[in-house]
Protein backbone atom coordinates (compact mmCIF):
# COMPACT_ATOMS: atom_id res chain seq x y z
CA UNK A 1 0.00 0.00 0.00
CA UNK A 2 1.62 3.68 -0.87
CA UNK A 3 0.96 6.93 0.31
CA UNK A 4 0.93 10.38 -0.94
CA UNK A 5 1.15 13.06 1.13
CA UNK A 6 0.42 16.58 -1.05
CA UNK A 7 2.76 19.29 0.41
CA UNK A 8 2.79 23.12 -0.10
CA UNK A 9 5.25 25.29 0.99
CA UNK A 10 4.34 28.43 3.25
CA UNK A 11 6.04 31.04 5.11
CA UNK A 12 6.87 30.63 8.42
CA UNK A 13 4.26 31.74 10.77
CA UNK A 14 5.94 34.19 12.29
CA UNK A 15 6.82 35.91 9.48
CA UNK A 16 5.89 39.38 8.72
CA UNK A 17 4.13 39.28 5.65
CA UNK A 18 4.68 41.83 3.45
CA UNK A 19 3.35 43.08 -0.25
CA UNK A 20 5.50 45.01 -2.96
CA UNK A 21 4.64 45.84 -6.86
CA UNK A 22 1.56 48.40 -5.72
CA UNK A 23 0.67 45.87 -3.34
CA UNK A 24 -0.57 43.23 -6.18
CA UNK A 25 2.78 40.80 -5.31
CA UNK A 26 3.86 38.92 -1.96
CA UNK A 27 7.29 40.30 -1.07
CA UNK A 28 9.52 36.81 -0.19
CA UNK A 29 12.47 39.17 0.65
CA UNK A 30 13.32 37.36 4.28
CA UNK A 31 10.48 34.49 3.98
CA UNK A 32 11.81 31.60 5.92
CA UNK A 33 9.93 28.75 3.88
CA UNK A 34 8.33 25.78 5.79
CA UNK A 35 6.43 23.01 4.95
CA UNK A 36 2.67 23.75 5.61
CA UNK A 37 1.88 22.80 9.07
CA UNK A 38 -1.31 20.27 7.85
CA UNK A 39 1.02 18.41 5.67
CA UNK A 40 4.09 18.05 7.87
CA UNK A 41 1.39 16.24 10.08
CA UNK A 42 0.00 14.34 7.44
CA UNK A 43 3.75 13.06 6.77
CA UNK A 44 4.19 12.34 10.26
CA UNK A 45 1.39 10.32 10.53
CA UNK A 46 2.33 8.42 6.93
CA UNK A 47 5.42 7.21 8.39
CA UNK A 48 4.27 6.29 11.63
CA UNK A 49 2.05 3.93 9.85
CA UNK A 50 5.01 2.63 7.50
CA UNK A 51 6.96 2.07 11.08
CA UNK A 52 4.12 -0.44 11.97
CA UNK A 53 4.19 -3.57 9.67
CA UNK A 54 1.06 -4.60 10.08
CA UNK A 55 -0.81 -1.05 8.68
CA UNK A 56 0.59 -2.97 5.32
CA UNK A 57 2.41 0.77 4.16
CA UNK A 58 5.34 -0.35 2.02
CA UNK A 59 6.23 3.50 0.59
CA UNK A 60 5.42 7.05 1.51
CA UNK A 61 6.18 10.05 -1.42
CA UNK A 62 5.17 13.20 -1.01
CA UNK A 63 3.78 15.82 -4.45
CA UNK A 64 4.27 19.35 -4.57
CA UNK A 65 3.62 21.50 -7.40
CA UNK A 66 5.67 24.57 -7.54
CA UNK A 67 9.32 25.75 -9.45
CA UNK A 68 12.55 24.44 -9.19
CA UNK A 69 13.03 26.99 -6.34
CA UNK A 70 11.18 25.08 -4.07
CA UNK A 71 13.05 22.23 -3.75
CA UNK A 72 14.82 23.03 -0.51
CA UNK A 73 11.14 22.77 1.21
CA UNK A 74 10.61 19.04 -0.95
CA UNK A 75 14.24 17.80 0.53
CA UNK A 76 12.85 18.63 4.21
CA UNK A 77 10.20 16.05 3.30
CA UNK A 78 12.89 13.76 2.03
CA UNK A 79 14.89 13.84 5.66
CA UNK A 80 11.99 13.82 7.50
CA UNK A 81 11.91 10.07 6.31
CA UNK A 82 9.10 9.84 2.58
CA UNK A 83 10.80 7.63 0.14
CA UNK A 84 10.63 9.49 -2.91
CA UNK A 85 8.96 12.94 -4.63
CA UNK A 86 7.25 14.23 -7.45
CA UNK A 87 7.22 17.61 -8.20
CA UNK A 88 5.49 19.11 -11.11
CA UNK A 89 7.17 21.91 -12.87
CA UNK A 90 5.10 25.00 -12.90
CA UNK A 91 4.14 27.65 -10.60
CA UNK A 92 0.94 27.21 -8.32
CA UNK A 93 -1.58 29.71 -9.78
CA UNK A 94 -4.55 28.47 -7.80
CA UNK A 95 -6.56 25.85 -6.37
CA UNK A 96 -7.65 23.95 -8.82
CA UNK A 97 -4.67 24.50 -11.35
CA UNK A 98 -2.71 22.58 -8.57
CA UNK A 99 -5.16 20.01 -7.99
CA UNK A 100 -5.61 19.64 -11.56
CA UNK A 101 -1.67 19.35 -12.11
CA UNK A 102 -2.14 16.54 -8.93
CA UNK A 103 -4.56 14.67 -10.45
CA UNK A 104 -2.57 14.05 -13.25
CA UNK A 105 0.21 12.79 -11.27
CA UNK A 106 -1.61 10.42 -9.14
CA UNK A 107 -3.15 9.18 -12.79
CA UNK A 108 0.64 8.28 -13.43
CA UNK A 109 1.33 6.20 -10.38
CA UNK A 110 -0.14 3.86 -7.92
CA UNK A 111 -1.60 5.49 -4.68
CA UNK A 112 -4.21 4.49 -2.43
CA UNK A 113 -3.99 6.90 0.11
CA UNK A 114 -3.62 10.59 -0.64
CA UNK A 115 -3.50 13.10 2.39
CA UNK A 116 -3.80 16.93 2.01
CA UNK A 117 -3.85 19.67 4.63
CA UNK A 118 -7.33 21.10 5.42
CA UNK A 119 -5.61 23.95 3.97
CA UNK A 120 -2.52 26.16 3.29
CA UNK A 121 -1.77 29.15 5.83
CA UNK A 122 -0.97 31.29 3.19
CA UNK A 123 -4.17 31.57 0.96
CA UNK A 124 -6.36 29.85 3.29
CA UNK A 125 -8.59 28.10 0.41
CA UNK A 126 -9.24 24.93 1.96
CA UNK A 127 -9.81 23.77 -1.84
CA UNK A 128 -7.03 21.34 -3.06
CA UNK A 129 -7.71 18.24 -1.18
CA UNK A 130 -11.45 18.51 -2.63
CA UNK A 131 -10.78 19.60 -5.82
CA UNK A 132 -8.30 16.74 -6.47
CA UNK A 133 -10.59 14.10 -5.09
CA UNK A 134 -13.49 15.41 -8.01
CA UNK A 135 -10.91 15.62 -10.71
CA UNK A 136 -9.81 11.48 -9.69
CA UNK A 137 -13.65 10.83 -8.53
CA UNK A 138 -12.45 9.53 -5.56
CA UNK A 139 -14.42 9.54 -2.28
CA UNK A 140 -12.76 12.42 -0.21
CA UNK A 141 -13.51 12.82 3.52
CA UNK A 142 -12.40 16.42 5.06
CA UNK A 143 -11.55 17.14 8.45
CA UNK A 144 -9.70 13.89 9.37
CA UNK A 145 -8.18 14.03 12.67
CA UNK A 146 -7.55 9.99 13.27
CA UNK A 147 -6.04 7.83 10.56
CA UNK A 148 -5.88 4.11 10.91
CA UNK A 149 -5.42 0.93 8.37
CA UNK A 150 -7.31 -2.42 8.64
CA UNK A 151 -8.51 -4.35 6.83
CA UNK A 152 -7.60 -2.65 3.43
CA UNK A 153 -9.64 0.07 4.37
CA UNK A 154 -8.92 3.45 5.91
CA UNK A 155 -10.43 3.79 9.73
CA UNK A 156 -10.79 7.66 10.23
CA UNK A 157 -12.38 10.13 12.35
CA UNK A 158 -13.79 13.10 10.83
CA UNK A 159 -14.85 16.19 12.80
CA UNK A 160 -18.30 17.08 12.32
CA UNK A 161 -20.40 20.26 13.91
CA UNK A 162 -20.60 19.47 17.88
CA UNK A 163 -19.01 15.83 17.26
CA UNK A 164 -16.99 13.26 15.60
CA UNK A 165 -17.83 10.10 13.57
CA UNK A 166 -15.59 7.63 12.96
CA UNK A 167 -15.84 6.14 9.23
CA UNK A 168 -14.28 3.06 7.42
CA UNK A 169 -13.83 4.39 4.02
CA UNK A 170 -12.61 1.94 0.71
CA UNK A 171 -9.48 2.89 -1.07
CA UNK A 172 -8.31 4.86 -3.10
CA UNK A 173 -8.95 7.46 -1.40
CA UNK A 174 -8.37 11.42 -0.42
CA UNK A 175 -7.82 12.04 2.94
CA UNK A 176 -7.74 16.23 3.84
CA UNK A 177 -6.58 16.38 7.61
CA UNK A 178 -6.73 18.82 10.20
CA UNK A 179 -5.39 18.62 13.87
CA UNK A 180 -5.07 15.22 15.72
CA UNK A 181 -3.57 13.64 13.21
CA UNK A 182 -0.29 13.30 14.16
CA UNK A 183 0.54 14.94 17.85
CA UNK A 184 3.97 16.65 16.99
CA UNK A 185 5.40 17.01 13.79
CA UNK A 186 8.51 14.64 13.11
CA UNK A 187 11.95 16.48 12.71
CA UNK A 188 14.81 15.52 10.38
CA UNK A 189 17.68 13.95 12.13
CA UNK A 190 21.25 13.90 10.43
CA UNK A 191 21.04 10.41 9.25
CA UNK A 192 17.54 11.49 7.47
CA UNK A 193 19.45 14.64 5.95
CA UNK A 194 22.14 12.91 4.45
CA UNK A 195 20.13 10.23 3.18
CA UNK A 196 17.48 12.82 1.24
CA UNK A 197 20.49 13.84 -1.06
CA UNK A 198 20.03 10.85 -2.58
CA UNK A 199 16.45 10.10 -2.41
CA UNK A 200 14.81 10.93 -5.98
CA UNK A 201 12.65 13.87 -7.17
CA UNK A 202 10.81 13.12 -10.04
CA UNK A 203 9.72 16.23 -12.32
CA UNK A 204 7.25 16.25 -14.41
CA UNK A 205 6.39 18.73 -16.89
CA UNK A 206 2.99 20.66 -16.22
CA UNK A 207 -0.05 19.99 -18.56
CA UNK A 208 -1.42 23.17 -19.60
CA UNK A 209 -4.50 24.25 -17.17
CA UNK A 210 -5.43 27.95 -16.39
CA UNK A 211 -6.74 29.14 -13.14
CA UNK A 212 -10.04 29.85 -12.86
CA UNK A 213 -9.21 32.72 -10.05
CA UNK A 214 -6.48 35.57 -10.11
CA UNK A 215 -5.18 37.55 -6.62
CA UNK A 216 -5.47 41.16 -7.59
CA UNK A 217 -4.38 42.65 -4.76
CA UNK A 218 -3.42 42.23 -1.20
CA UNK A 219 -4.88 44.74 1.94
CA UNK A 220 -2.97 44.57 5.37
CA UNK A 221 -6.08 43.91 7.40
CA UNK A 222 -7.52 46.93 8.76
CA UNK A 223 -6.07 48.60 11.81
CA UNK A 224 -7.05 47.98 15.42
CA UNK A 225 -8.13 51.13 17.75
CA UNK A 226 -5.37 51.21 20.16
CA UNK A 227 -6.11 49.41 23.50
CA UNK A 228 -8.17 50.83 26.22
CA UNK A 229 -6.80 50.09 29.93
CA UNK A 230 -8.85 49.47 32.71
CA UNK A 231 -8.12 49.72 36.32
CA UNK A 232 -7.66 46.41 37.49
CA UNK A 233 -9.60 46.83 40.92
CA UNK A 234 -12.38 48.17 39.11
CA UNK A 235 -13.45 45.69 37.08
CA UNK A 236 -16.73 46.92 36.58
CA UNK A 237 -15.50 49.92 34.61
CA UNK A 238 -14.61 47.00 31.78
CA UNK A 239 -18.38 45.47 32.22
CA UNK A 240 -19.73 49.33 32.06
CA UNK A 241 -17.42 49.86 28.39
CA UNK A 242 -19.07 46.44 26.89
CA UNK A 243 -22.37 46.94 27.90
CA UNK A 244 -22.34 50.44 27.18
CA UNK A 245 -19.60 51.72 24.65
CA UNK A 246 -18.98 47.92 22.59
CA UNK A 247 -22.48 47.20 22.86
CA UNK A 248 -21.35 43.74 23.06
CA UNK A 249 -23.19 42.15 26.30
CA UNK B 1 -29.97 33.03 -13.68
CA UNK B 2 -29.75 33.03 -10.22
CA UNK B 3 -28.14 32.93 -7.08
CA UNK B 4 -27.97 29.37 -5.24
CA UNK B 5 -27.77 29.04 -1.61
CA UNK B 6 -26.55 25.61 -0.12
CA UNK B 7 -28.21 25.36 3.28
CA UNK B 8 -26.96 22.19 5.59
CA UNK B 9 -29.08 21.45 8.38
CA UNK B 10 -28.14 20.09 11.93
CA UNK B 11 -30.76 17.45 12.81
CA UNK B 12 -33.29 18.99 10.57
CA UNK B 13 -33.12 22.58 11.84
CA UNK B 14 -31.69 25.77 10.75
CA UNK B 15 -29.35 27.57 12.92
CA UNK B 16 -28.40 31.62 12.70
CA UNK B 17 -25.57 30.71 10.57
CA UNK B 18 -28.00 29.41 7.87
CA UNK B 19 -30.07 33.04 7.86
CA UNK B 20 -26.62 35.13 7.99
CA UNK B 21 -26.03 32.93 4.28
CA UNK B 22 -29.41 33.65 3.28
CA UNK B 23 -28.95 37.46 4.14
CA UNK B 24 -25.61 37.40 2.13
CA UNK B 25 -26.85 35.45 -0.47
CA UNK B 26 -30.06 38.32 -1.19
CA UNK B 27 -27.51 40.99 -0.88
CA UNK B 28 -25.79 39.35 -3.57
CA UNK B 29 -28.58 38.31 -5.78
CA UNK B 30 -29.56 41.93 -5.31
CA UNK B 31 -26.39 43.22 -6.83
CA UNK B 32 -26.85 41.05 -9.86
CA UNK B 33 -30.63 41.49 -10.31
CA UNK B 34 -31.90 38.35 -9.47
CA UNK B 35 -33.23 36.10 -6.90
CA UNK B 36 -32.18 33.36 -4.67
CA UNK B 37 -32.72 29.98 -4.45
CA UNK B 38 -31.90 27.21 -1.85
CA UNK B 39 -30.93 23.71 -2.27
CA UNK B 40 -31.50 21.79 1.42
CA UNK B 41 -30.48 18.30 1.26
CA UNK B 42 -32.13 15.98 4.26
CA UNK B 43 -35.08 16.00 5.79
CA UNK B 44 -36.12 19.30 7.25
CA UNK B 45 -39.46 19.89 7.44
CA UNK B 46 -41.39 23.07 5.55
CA UNK B 47 -42.00 24.76 8.52
CA UNK B 48 -38.30 25.18 9.03
CA UNK B 49 -37.59 25.84 5.42
CA UNK B 50 -40.53 28.05 5.39
CA UNK B 51 -38.06 30.64 7.87
CA UNK B 52 -35.28 31.12 4.82
CA UNK B 53 -37.96 33.42 3.21
CA UNK B 54 -37.61 36.10 6.13
CA UNK B 55 -34.06 36.31 4.57
CA UNK B 56 -35.11 36.74 0.94
CA UNK B 57 -35.10 33.31 -0.56
CA UNK B 58 -37.60 33.14 -3.07
CA UNK B 59 -37.55 29.48 -3.80
CA UNK B 60 -36.08 26.25 -2.06
CA UNK B 61 -35.43 22.75 -3.85
CA UNK B 62 -35.76 19.84 -1.24
CA UNK B 63 -33.84 16.92 -1.75
CA UNK B 64 -34.76 14.59 0.67
CA UNK B 65 -33.85 10.55 -0.60
CA UNK B 66 -32.09 7.90 0.33
CA UNK B 67 -28.85 9.42 -1.06
CA UNK B 68 -28.94 11.93 1.07
CA UNK B 69 -28.98 10.23 4.55
CA UNK B 70 -25.11 9.99 4.61
CA UNK B 71 -22.98 12.72 4.29
CA UNK B 72 -20.36 11.88 1.59
CA UNK B 73 -19.00 15.28 0.11
CA UNK B 74 -18.69 13.90 -3.68
CA UNK B 75 -22.94 12.74 -3.17
CA UNK B 76 -23.80 16.18 -1.97
CA UNK B 77 -21.23 17.97 -4.70
CA UNK B 78 -23.26 15.92 -7.21
CA UNK B 79 -26.98 17.32 -5.67
CA UNK B 80 -26.02 20.65 -5.67
CA UNK B 81 -23.84 20.50 -9.40
CA UNK B 82 -27.59 19.51 -10.55
CA UNK B 83 -29.64 22.26 -8.66
CA UNK B 84 -27.23 24.87 -9.79
CA UNK B 85 -27.72 23.92 -13.63
CA UNK B 86 -31.81 23.15 -13.26
CA UNK B 87 -31.63 27.04 -11.20
CA UNK B 88 -29.07 28.58 -14.10
CA UNK B 89 -27.36 29.66 -10.81
CA UNK B 90 -24.26 31.90 -11.58
CA UNK B 91 -23.24 32.23 -8.05
CA UNK B 92 -23.27 29.46 -5.39
CA UNK B 93 -22.83 30.50 -1.79
CA UNK B 94 -22.34 28.24 1.10
CA UNK B 95 -20.74 28.21 4.71
CA UNK B 96 -17.04 28.43 5.36
CA UNK B 97 -17.45 25.63 7.82
CA UNK B 98 -16.61 22.22 7.97
CA UNK B 99 -19.05 20.95 5.50
CA UNK B 100 -19.11 23.93 3.17
CA UNK B 101 -15.02 23.65 2.86
CA UNK B 102 -15.86 19.66 2.10
CA UNK B 103 -18.23 20.41 -0.36
CA UNK B 104 -16.86 23.83 -2.22
CA UNK B 105 -13.84 22.39 -4.27
CA UNK B 106 -15.83 19.34 -5.56
CA UNK B 107 -19.30 21.23 -6.77
CA UNK B 108 -15.59 23.72 -8.18
CA UNK B 109 -14.53 20.70 -10.13
CA UNK B 110 -17.85 19.35 -10.85
CA UNK B 111 -19.30 23.10 -12.51
CA UNK B 112 -16.03 24.31 -13.39
CA UNK B 113 -16.70 27.54 -11.06
CA UNK B 114 -13.76 29.11 -9.00
CA UNK B 115 -14.10 29.58 -5.27
CA UNK B 116 -13.50 32.18 -3.19
CA UNK B 117 -13.52 30.71 0.47
CA UNK B 118 -13.63 32.48 3.89
CA UNK B 119 -15.09 35.57 2.60
CA UNK B 120 -16.85 37.99 4.96
CA UNK B 121 -18.09 41.05 3.13
CA UNK B 122 -19.94 41.38 -0.32
CA UNK B 123 -18.51 41.18 -3.48
CA UNK B 124 -16.88 44.72 -4.86
CA UNK B 125 -18.09 44.18 -8.20
CA UNK B 126 -20.35 41.21 -9.72
CA UNK B 127 -18.76 41.92 -13.36
CA UNK B 128 -15.93 41.26 -13.04
CA UNK B 129 -16.31 39.38 -9.95
CA UNK B 130 -14.19 40.98 -7.10
CA UNK B 131 -14.12 39.91 -4.23
CA UNK B 132 -11.87 40.11 -0.80
CA UNK B 133 -11.01 37.18 1.08
CA UNK B 134 -8.66 36.82 4.03
CA UNK B 135 -5.13 35.01 3.63
CA UNK B 136 -2.41 34.50 5.62
CA UNK B 137 -4.12 33.94 8.43
CA UNK B 138 -5.89 36.69 8.74
CA UNK B 139 -2.74 38.61 8.48
CA UNK B 140 -3.65 40.23 4.83
CA UNK B 141 -6.69 40.78 2.66
CA UNK B 142 -6.46 39.59 -0.75
CA UNK B 143 -9.22 41.02 -3.70
CA UNK B 144 -9.42 38.32 -6.08
CA UNK B 145 -10.99 37.91 -9.15
CA UNK B 146 -13.09 35.00 -10.19
CA UNK B 147 -13.06 34.51 -13.99
CA UNK B 148 -15.32 31.44 -14.84
CA UNK B 149 -19.09 32.06 -15.73
CA UNK B 150 -19.91 30.02 -12.90
CA UNK B 151 -18.53 31.13 -8.78
CA UNK B 152 -18.55 30.08 -5.61
CA UNK B 153 -18.24 31.74 -2.73
CA UNK B 154 -18.10 30.53 1.16
CA UNK B 155 -18.72 32.60 3.83
CA UNK B 156 -17.30 32.94 7.37
CA UNK B 157 -19.66 32.35 10.14
CA UNK B 158 -20.87 35.47 12.45
CA UNK B 159 -18.93 38.06 9.49
CA UNK B 160 -22.11 39.12 8.26
CA UNK B 161 -25.28 40.66 9.19
CA UNK B 162 -28.81 39.19 9.37
CA UNK B 163 -31.02 41.49 6.92
CA UNK B 164 -34.50 40.63 6.85
CA UNK B 165 -36.52 40.84 3.35
CA UNK B 166 -39.31 39.11 3.80
CA UNK B 167 -39.97 37.04 0.39
CA UNK B 168 -43.24 34.66 -0.84
CA UNK B 169 -41.25 31.15 -0.91
CA UNK B 170 -41.96 28.44 -2.83
CA UNK B 171 -40.80 24.58 -1.91
CA UNK B 172 -40.32 21.89 -4.79
CA UNK B 173 -39.04 18.51 -4.11
CA UNK B 174 -36.08 18.22 -6.19
CA UNK B 175 -35.39 14.59 -7.16
CA UNK B 176 -31.55 14.85 -7.61
CA UNK B 177 -29.95 12.39 -10.19
CA UNK B 178 -27.09 11.80 -7.97
CA UNK B 179 -27.91 7.99 -7.52
CA UNK B 180 -27.55 6.02 -4.29
CA UNK B 181 -24.60 6.80 -1.65
CA UNK B 182 -21.94 5.91 -2.83
CA UNK B 183 -20.76 2.64 -0.62
CA UNK B 184 -17.72 3.83 -0.19
CA UNK B 185 -18.33 5.23 3.37
CA UNK B 186 -19.24 2.98 6.49
CA UNK B 187 -20.19 4.99 9.47
CA UNK B 188 -19.32 3.02 12.62
CA UNK B 189 -19.55 5.09 15.30
CA UNK B 190 -21.04 8.95 16.25
CA UNK B 191 -20.41 11.33 19.05
CA UNK B 192 -22.18 14.10 19.76
CA UNK B 193 -22.13 16.84 22.57
CA UNK B 194 -25.84 17.49 22.63
CA UNK B 195 -26.90 20.73 24.18
CA UNK B 196 -23.59 21.99 24.52
CA UNK B 197 -22.90 25.69 22.46
CA UNK B 198 -20.56 24.80 19.84
CA UNK B 199 -17.31 27.24 20.05
CA UNK B 200 -18.19 28.22 16.34
CA UNK B 201 -21.77 29.41 16.68
CA UNK B 202 -21.00 31.28 19.93
CA UNK B 203 -21.31 34.86 20.15
CA UNK B 204 -19.19 35.78 23.23
CA UNK B 205 -15.53 33.06 23.87
CA UNK B 206 -14.12 32.89 27.16
CA UNK B 207 -10.43 31.80 26.27
CA UNK B 208 -8.02 30.94 28.69
CA UNK B 209 -4.36 30.52 28.43
CA UNK B 210 -0.92 29.03 30.22
CA UNK B 211 -1.23 32.13 32.19
CA UNK B 212 -4.19 30.55 33.72
CA UNK B 213 -1.34 28.05 35.72
CA UNK B 214 -3.34 24.93 36.41
CA UNK B 215 -6.02 23.26 34.78
CA UNK B 216 -8.12 23.65 38.55
CA UNK B 217 -8.49 27.10 37.84
CA UNK B 218 -11.41 26.99 34.70
CA UNK B 219 -14.03 27.49 37.01
CA UNK B 220 -14.30 31.41 36.86
CA UNK B 221 -13.40 31.36 33.49
CA UNK B 222 -16.39 28.94 32.84
CA UNK B 223 -19.04 30.55 35.38
CA UNK B 224 -18.19 34.00 33.73
CA UNK B 225 -19.01 32.67 29.87
CA UNK B 226 -21.78 30.95 31.28
CA UNK B 227 -23.16 34.21 33.19
CA UNK B 228 -22.31 35.75 29.59
CA UNK B 229 -24.28 33.08 27.31
CA UNK B 230 -20.62 32.20 25.64
CA UNK B 231 -18.59 29.45 24.91
CA UNK B 232 -15.27 28.85 26.60
CA UNK B 233 -11.95 28.35 24.65
CA UNK B 234 -8.36 27.83 25.14
CA UNK B 235 -4.89 28.35 23.55
CA UNK B 236 -3.17 25.74 21.70
CA UNK B 237 -0.99 24.42 24.63
CA UNK B 238 -3.45 24.43 26.78
CA UNK B 239 -5.28 21.75 24.91
CA UNK B 240 -1.56 20.07 24.26
CA UNK B 241 -1.51 19.63 28.03
CA UNK B 242 -5.03 18.02 28.16
CA UNK B 243 -6.34 20.77 30.21
CA UNK B 244 -8.94 21.36 27.91
CA UNK B 245 -10.68 19.36 25.60
CA UNK B 246 -8.90 19.80 21.85
CA UNK B 247 -12.39 21.14 20.29
CA UNK B 248 -11.95 24.14 22.67
CA UNK B 249 -8.44 25.54 20.92
CA UNK B 250 -8.24 27.89 19.14
CA UNK B 251 -6.08 29.59 16.16
CA UNK B 252 -3.98 28.79 13.17
CA UNK B 253 -4.28 25.23 13.69
CA UNK B 254 -7.27 25.27 15.49
CA UNK B 255 -10.76 26.48 15.58
CA UNK B 256 -11.23 30.08 13.75
CA UNK B 257 -13.88 32.18 14.95
CA UNK B 258 -15.14 35.47 14.60
CA UNK B 259 -17.52 36.30 18.16
CA UNK B 260 -18.88 39.37 18.73
CA UNK B 261 -16.80 39.28 21.74
CA UNK B 262 -13.42 37.22 23.17
CA UNK B 263 -11.65 37.29 26.13
CA UNK B 264 -8.49 35.75 26.15
CA UNK B 265 -7.11 35.20 29.70
CA UNK B 266 -3.06 34.45 30.05
CA UNK B 267 -2.80 34.31 26.93
CA UNK B 268 0.04 35.94 24.95
CA UNK B 269 -1.59 36.72 22.03
CA UNK B 270 1.28 34.77 19.88
CA UNK B 271 0.66 35.28 15.42
CA UNK B 272 -0.82 31.85 15.15
CA UNK B 273 -3.29 32.39 17.95
CA UNK B 274 -4.53 35.41 17.16
CA UNK B 275 -4.89 33.56 13.08
CA UNK B 276 -8.03 32.00 14.87
CA UNK B 277 -9.49 35.06 16.19
CA UNK B 278 -8.36 38.13 15.30
CA UNK B 279 -11.75 38.59 13.26
CA UNK B 280 -13.69 39.19 16.51
CA UNK B 281 -15.30 41.82 16.60
CA UNK B 282 -14.22 42.90 20.23
CA UNK B 283 -10.92 40.89 21.83
CA UNK B 284 -10.76 41.93 26.01
CA UNK B 285 -7.19 40.82 26.95
CA UNK B 286 -6.58 40.29 30.73
CA UNK B 287 -2.63 39.74 31.42
CA UNK B 288 -0.04 40.39 33.96
CA UNK B 289 2.49 41.57 31.83
CA UNK B 290 1.81 44.73 29.99
CA UNK B 291 3.97 44.08 27.12
CA UNK B 292 2.32 41.02 26.15
CA UNK B 293 1.12 41.22 22.18
CA UNK B 294 -1.90 40.36 23.01
CA UNK B 295 -2.69 44.31 24.31
CA UNK B 296 -1.51 45.23 20.48
CA UNK B 297 -4.99 43.32 19.01
CA UNK B 298 -7.31 43.95 21.62
CA UNK B 299 -9.28 47.16 22.40
CA UNK B 300 -9.62 46.68 26.27
CA UNK B 301 -7.22 45.62 28.65
CA UNK B 302 -6.47 44.94 32.19
CA UNK B 303 -3.14 44.60 33.26
CA UNK B 304 -2.98 42.28 36.48
CA UNK B 305 -3.27 38.58 37.39
CA UNK B 306 -5.84 36.62 36.57
CA UNK B 307 -6.37 34.96 39.57
CA UNK B 308 -7.30 37.94 41.44
CA UNK B 309 -9.08 39.88 38.19
CA UNK B 310 -11.02 37.16 36.85
CA UNK B 311 -13.17 36.45 40.34
CA UNK B 312 -13.78 40.30 40.57
CA UNK B 313 -14.61 40.63 36.94
CA UNK B 314 -17.32 37.82 37.75
CA UNK B 315 -18.77 39.45 40.14
CA UNK B 316 -18.54 42.64 38.82
CA UNK B 317 -21.00 41.06 35.99
CA UNK B 318 -23.04 39.52 38.42
CA UNK B 319 -24.37 43.28 39.87
CA UNK B 320 -24.79 44.81 36.76
CA UNK B 321 -26.47 41.86 35.65
CA UNK B 322 -29.26 42.23 38.79
CA UNK B 323 -29.15 45.59 38.46
C1 LIG C 1 2.95 25.85 13.44
C2 LIG C 1 2.41 26.38 14.74
C3 LIG C 1 1.04 26.48 14.89
C4 LIG C 1 0.50 26.96 16.09
N1 LIG C 1 -0.86 27.06 16.22
C5 LIG C 1 -1.39 27.58 17.33
C6 LIG C 1 -2.79 27.75 17.48
O1 LIG C 1 -3.57 27.37 16.61
N2 LIG C 1 -3.27 28.30 18.62
C7 LIG C 1 -2.46 28.72 19.62
O2 LIG C 1 -2.98 29.23 20.63
N3 LIG C 1 -1.13 28.56 19.53
C8 LIG C 1 -0.57 28.01 18.42
N4 LIG C 1 0.77 27.85 18.34
C9 LIG C 1 1.58 28.15 19.54
C10 LIG C 1 1.85 29.62 19.72
O3 LIG C 1 3.03 29.96 19.02
C11 LIG C 1 2.07 29.96 21.21
O4 LIG C 1 3.10 29.16 21.72
C12 LIG C 1 0.82 29.76 22.08
O5 LIG C 1 -0.28 30.44 21.50
C13 LIG C 1 1.06 30.29 23.47
O6 LIG C 1 -0.01 29.99 24.30
P1 LIG C 1 -0.32 30.86 25.59
O7 LIG C 1 -0.48 32.28 25.19
O8 LIG C 1 -1.43 30.21 26.30
O9 LIG C 1 0.98 30.63 26.50
P2 LIG C 1 2.24 31.53 26.79
O10 LIG C 1 2.89 32.00 25.55
O11 LIG C 1 3.03 30.79 27.78
O12 LIG C 1 1.63 32.81 27.45
C14 LIG C 1 1.05 32.87 28.72
C15 LIG C 1 0.64 34.30 28.95
O13 LIG C 1 0.01 34.39 30.22
C16 LIG C 1 0.50 35.50 30.91
N5 LIG C 1 0.39 35.21 32.35
C17 LIG C 1 1.20 34.44 33.10
N6 LIG C 1 0.75 34.42 34.37
C18 LIG C 1 -0.35 35.16 34.42
C19 LIG C 1 -1.28 35.52 35.44
N7 LIG C 1 -1.15 35.07 36.68
N8 LIG C 1 -2.31 36.31 35.11
C20 LIG C 1 -2.47 36.79 33.84
N9 LIG C 1 -1.63 36.48 32.84
C21 LIG C 1 -0.60 35.67 33.12
C22 LIG C 1 1.92 35.70 30.44
O14 LIG C 1 2.30 37.07 30.58
C23 LIG C 1 1.82 35.28 28.98
O15 LIG C 1 1.50 36.40 28.15
C24 LIG C 1 1.35 27.36 17.16
C25 LIG C 1 2.73 27.28 16.99
C26 LIG C 1 3.27 26.79 15.81
C27 LIG C 1 4.74 26.73 15.66
N1 LIG D 1 1.51 23.64 -4.60
C1 LIG D 1 1.07 22.53 -3.98
N2 LIG D 1 1.64 21.34 -4.19
C2 LIG D 1 1.20 20.21 -3.59
N3 LIG D 1 0.17 20.19 -2.72
C3 LIG D 1 -0.45 21.36 -2.46
C4 LIG D 1 -0.05 22.59 -3.07
N4 LIG D 1 -0.86 23.56 -2.62
C5 LIG D 1 -1.73 22.99 -1.76
N5 LIG D 1 -1.49 21.65 -1.65
C6 LIG D 1 -2.21 20.68 -0.80
O1 LIG D 1 -3.51 21.15 -0.55
C7 LIG D 1 -3.71 21.40 0.85
C8 LIG D 1 -4.69 22.52 1.06
O2 LIG D 1 -4.26 23.64 0.38
P1 LIG D 1 -5.20 24.87 -0.01
O3 LIG D 1 -6.34 24.37 -0.79
O4 LIG D 1 -4.27 25.72 -0.81
O5 LIG D 1 -5.60 25.53 1.27
C9 LIG D 1 -2.31 21.57 1.40
O6 LIG D 1 -2.27 21.27 2.78
C10 LIG D 1 -1.55 20.57 0.55
O7 LIG D 1 -1.74 19.25 1.03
Amino acid sequence: MNILVCISQVPDTTTKVKFTENNTKLDTGGIQWVINPWDELSLTRALELKDDPSSGVQKVSVAHVGPASNEATIRKALAIGADDAYRVDTDALDAYQVAAQLAELVKTGSFDIILCGIESSDYNGSNVGGMLAEFLDYTSVSGISQLEISEGKAIVNREIDGGKESLAVSLPFVGIVQKGIAKEPRIAAMRGIMMARKKPINVTAAKDIAPLTEVKEFEPPKPRPACKFVDPDNPAELIELLQNEAKVI
Amino acid sequence: MSVLLYTENWEGKFKKLTFELASYASGVAEMLGTGVTAVSIGSVDDQELKKLGEYGVGKILKADNEATGQFDTGVYAKIIADAADKENAEIIIMANNNAGKAIAPRLSVRLKAGVASAVSELPVSVSPFFIKKRVFSGNAVAGTEIKTEKKIVTLSQNSFDLAEKPADIIIENFDAAAGGPSGNIEVREVERQSGKLLLTDAEIVVSGGRGMKSPDNWGPIEEFAKLLGGATACSRPVSDEGWRPHEEHTGQTGKIIAPNLYFAIGISGATQHLAGISASKVIVAINNDKDAPIFDAAQYGIVGDASKVLPKLVEALKEAKSA
